[in-house]
Parts: structure tokens; sequence; C-alpha cells
């Protein structure tokens, strides 16, 4: 595989850049893998790629529906954070923290990491008093955190509504400032371009129409470009768990639902950080090209649709304007949607299944794509070691049947609930 | 927007509603000796099924009555509303 670097750039501009070589092949699919990892998003790449890395595992192939990269790990507004209070979930995500600082060495490819830190907003008292625990919570886990009063929040972000007479007075903030935003195509294609190199078939434009299940153990997929034998198969297909779950009569503590995203046209730089609204649910950064990425809740009603309903994003975005009065001013470039997995605590599931050779990765809400490093490798972990790494361990499919859930935003079952 | 027929106020806008899931979990009978797993079913485990969706909504901000719709996930179509006891074959 050709290096990408500033003397491979020299060279080929004098070939008017026409000899560089395929990022990945389009290889035919195969009879037989040893690993199959359905869903070529980010965490599918990502485990493709830890496989072959960490566990020597290169008889994998990558079944995806579309083509790689066009799901959730292309719709989302690409903040990576570990600002989280409990345990399993700190301790993942700042695992996960530390393969994004190494990331785009890692992959030779540029994923333009940018830990510019998040900050979320307090409106009262009592959400002070709640972020200083979360703070101290995380700091005990090794997260940076630092508790912003007002005049510093100000200080970082001016630009907010500070007047005396708002609605939510910002009375101060949480911020994490390792936290930031990553290129998200980037991620995608990184991972995908190294799993290729290491031997991975990357299979487009195939749909998995069911599974080859006997006595209890998997033994392949059947798919619309044929059979496929596998020893062992990963399910990385989160807002489409539902239905191959339904294929393999499973039923899961998870709900599909839709959730929004949109920016701004591109203005001048006028915001460095990451900044949730506190008496809401919206977030907010800039992206590079100078665009204001914003999102937020979900549209409320199980959905596949993949498109989003106007009464949210309104919602959401007068949240948004409470909080930075100028963002009225904008004109809206563009909005989408991409389908979630609401797991009933709001936290993911990367586990073992009941079917001998089946793994599941799923139920990633609203943060999945900060988590794509973390996820790939425990991911890997599991499929490979045929057990769960102590990163995922909490993160078990049976924590609704023991009652180990992790509640990390309170909201019980109804993750769904805006 | 969705449009959903309240089968006591008519056709009203989406954001007079809010939504309360699917409507096809049934609760466990009383006085009866209930399994972890029953109970994992009515409180957990969703089929979330792309396609025909029975799910409940409640009028919040009208007759604040919960009723039944069916609807496609993918699509959004509503193809009928039935008040809340109204059995659905």
């Amino acid at each position: 595989m050709q290096k990408y670097s500033i003397f491979n750039l020299v060279k080929n501009a004098f070939s008017n850049h026409q000899n560089w070589d395929l990022a990945w092949k389009d290889p035919e699919p195969k009879e037989e893998y040893d690993v199959v990892i359905i869903g070529g998003g980010g965490h599918g790449l990502a485990t493709a790629y830890y496989l072959a890395k960490e566990h020597n595992i290169t008889k994998v192939a990558i079944i995806e529906k579309g083509w790689i990269g066009g799901g959730n790990v292309g719709r989302n507004t690409t903040i990576i954070r570990s600002n989280y209070m409990h345990d399993e979930n700190g301790l993942f995500s700042e695992f996960g923290m530390d393969l994004w600082r190494k990331m785009s060495q890692d992959l030779n490819y540029n994923v333009m990491f940018s830990p510019r830190g998040i900050i979320n907003l307090a409106h009262s008292d009592a959400q002070m008093n709640a972020y200083a625990r979360r703070g101290n919570s995380m700091r005990l886990n090794g997260i940076d955190a630092v508790l912003l009063n007002r005049e510093q929040v100000k200080e970082i972000i001016p630009m907010a509504d500070f007047s005396e007479n708002v609605r939510f007075p910002i009375f101060g903030g949480l911020m994490q400032p390792s936290a930031g935003t990553a290129r998200h195509d980037a991620v995608a294609w990184g991972y995908a371009r190294q799993a290729d190199d290491m031997g991975v078939d990357i299979i487009q434009n195939c749909e998995v129409i069911g599974f080859d299940v006997s006595a209890g153990k998997i033994n392949g997929i059947r798919t619309s470009r044929g059979n496929i034998k596998a020893k062992k198969v990963g399910l990385c297909v989160a807002g489409s768990t539902n239905i191959l779950a339904e294929k393999l009569n499973m039923t899961l503590p998870i709900e599909t639902h839709l959730l929004q995203a949109c920016v701004s046209e591109p203005v001048k730089p006028v915001l460095d950080s990451v900044v949730t609204f506190g008496a809401g649910h919206f977030y907010i950064s800039q992206s590079d090209k100078g665009e204001m990425v914003m999102g937020g809740d979900l549209d409320g009603y199980n959905s596949y649709a993949q498109r989003g309903n106007l009464p949210t994003l309104q919602h959401v975005l007068t949240e948004g304007i409470a909080m930075m009065p100028f963002l009225s001013k904008l004109k809206m470039l563009r909005t989408w949607g991409g389908i979630m997995d609401m797991s009933m605590d709001g936290s993911p599931i990367i586990d073992k299944t009941h079917i001998d050779g089946l793994y599941l990765n799923c139920g990633w809400c609203y943060g999945g794509f900060k988590a794509t490093p973390a996820s790939g490798w425990t991911f890997a972990h599991t499929i490979a070691q045929d057990r769960v790494h102590e990163l995922n361990a909490g993160y078990s499919l049976n924590r609704f049947n023991t009652g180990h859930l992790i509640d990390e935003k309170g909201l019980g079952t109804k993750t769904w609930i805006s | 927007m969705l449009y959903i027929k309240c089968p006591h106020c008519g056709m009203r806008p989406q954001i007079e509603f809010s939504y309360g899931g699917d409507a096809s979990v049934k609760r466990p009978d009383l006085n009866k000796e209930i399994s972890d797993k029953e109970w994992d079913d009515f409180v957990y485990n969703r089929k979330s099924l792309r396609g025909k969706h029975l799910e409940l909504w409640q009028h919040i901000s009208g007759c604040r009555q919960w009723i039944k719709v069916e609807r496609d996930t993918a699509t959004h179509e509503i193809f009928k509303t039935f008040k809340a006891d109204e059995g659905v074959v």
C-alpha cells in the first residue's frame, strides 16, 4: 500500500495524481471466512481492522448493504468525548480517547482529530452541583474535567446569551478539555483502507437476507450475492439491528428512532469548542469549513425513515437560539437524519449471544461516533477470544435481565422521550 | 409533520400529541407467577420493526386521551387510529 505522505504527494503531483492506488478493493465474496462482520460503518470497519491488527485474524469479510460509511458514521455531528459519570461508560470512552489521539498516525490517514474541548452548560445551582459530582466521578476515572463558573464560560463562548433576563441563565458549565471533534468520513475510510490492506474483504452492495443457524451455532449467512460460510459472525448494524434480530428470532431491548442534525451556511470562526445546552437537548460546534454543526432531540417515535420531520428541528433550533441568539441570523445549509438503536437504558451492548459464534454490537443511542475505535477494539476482542473484555463487560445483553442497567441519563426505559 | 386523526377530536397536527411507544406490548396477567423472561419482554424487549407498527399516542394538547395509531415506520403513512380500549384485529 502506498503510504500517504508529503513525499508521495509531491511525487504523484508529477503524474497529475493519476497513479494513486485505490484505497480499497472491490472483491467478490469468497465461499468462507473465519469472521464475517455485518455492517460497513465505522464500528464494523474498526472491528475488522482490530481483528487483523490485534488478533491476526485476516480471513474477514465486511458485508455492507449499501456503501461503506453511508450510515451513521457519515451522518453524525463528529463529537468525541468521554464525559460520563458511570464507570462502565467512563473507562470505555476514555480508552477510546487514547485511540483517537493516536488514530491519524495509526491509520496513516488524517482524521483531523481536534481536541477543542466540550462544555456542558448549567442553568441552575442544582445543575452546577450535579456537574460537580459528574466532574468528580470523571476525574476519579482519570478523565479530565473542569468546573467553570459563569465568568469562565463567558471567556470561552462570549457569543452565548449572558444577559440577565433570559429564561435559562448560564450559571457555569462542566468542561472536558480533551474532548473534541474529528472528520467522520476519514475515520471510516482510514479504517477501511488499513483493513483492506491487511487482507479484509470489503463487500459492498450486499444485503444480508438470512442466517444459517443449526444446533445453536452459526454456520454462515445468506446474502443477496450468495451464501457465505463463516465460523463467527458479528453484527454492527446500528439502526437496523431490530431487522436482523427478527431474522434470528431475537427480540432486543432496542427501539429504532430517528435523530436529525443540520449545518448552517459557513461563517467566519466564531466557536472553538463544542457546547451543549443544559436546559434541553442541543449541541453545537463549528466545522473547519465554518458551518455551525448542530443537533439535538430524536424525532420521538419509531422510525426507519432516515429523513427528519420539521417540528423537532424547529424545537431543537429554538433551544440553540436561546443559547446563542446570533444563530437566528444564519441560513440553514443542510439537514439530514439517521436511524439510531435506542437501547432501554441509553447504553450500548457489546456481547456474545445465545447463538454460538454470533456476536452483537448495538444500542449506541446518541453516542456511536465517538465510540468507534473503542467499540471496534473491544468487539474484535470479544469475537477473537470468544469472551468479553473487561472494558465492555458492563455492556452485556443480559443486564436488562439481571438489573445491572447503566442508566447514565436516568431516563429509565424510555430513552426516546424528548 | 405527521397528521394524526384523533378518534375523539379529528385530524390534528403531530405537535399536539406525545408518543407512548409500542401498543402491542401486554403487561403480564396479575395474580399469577410471572417469570423473569415475561417481565423482560414487557419492560425492555421490543420488536421495533420496519413497516406497520401499532403504537400509543396521547393527545396531550387536546382531549388528553390515549389512542392507538397504526403507522408505517418507514413511510410514516398512518393506516388507522383507534380509541385506546378498541381492540385491534
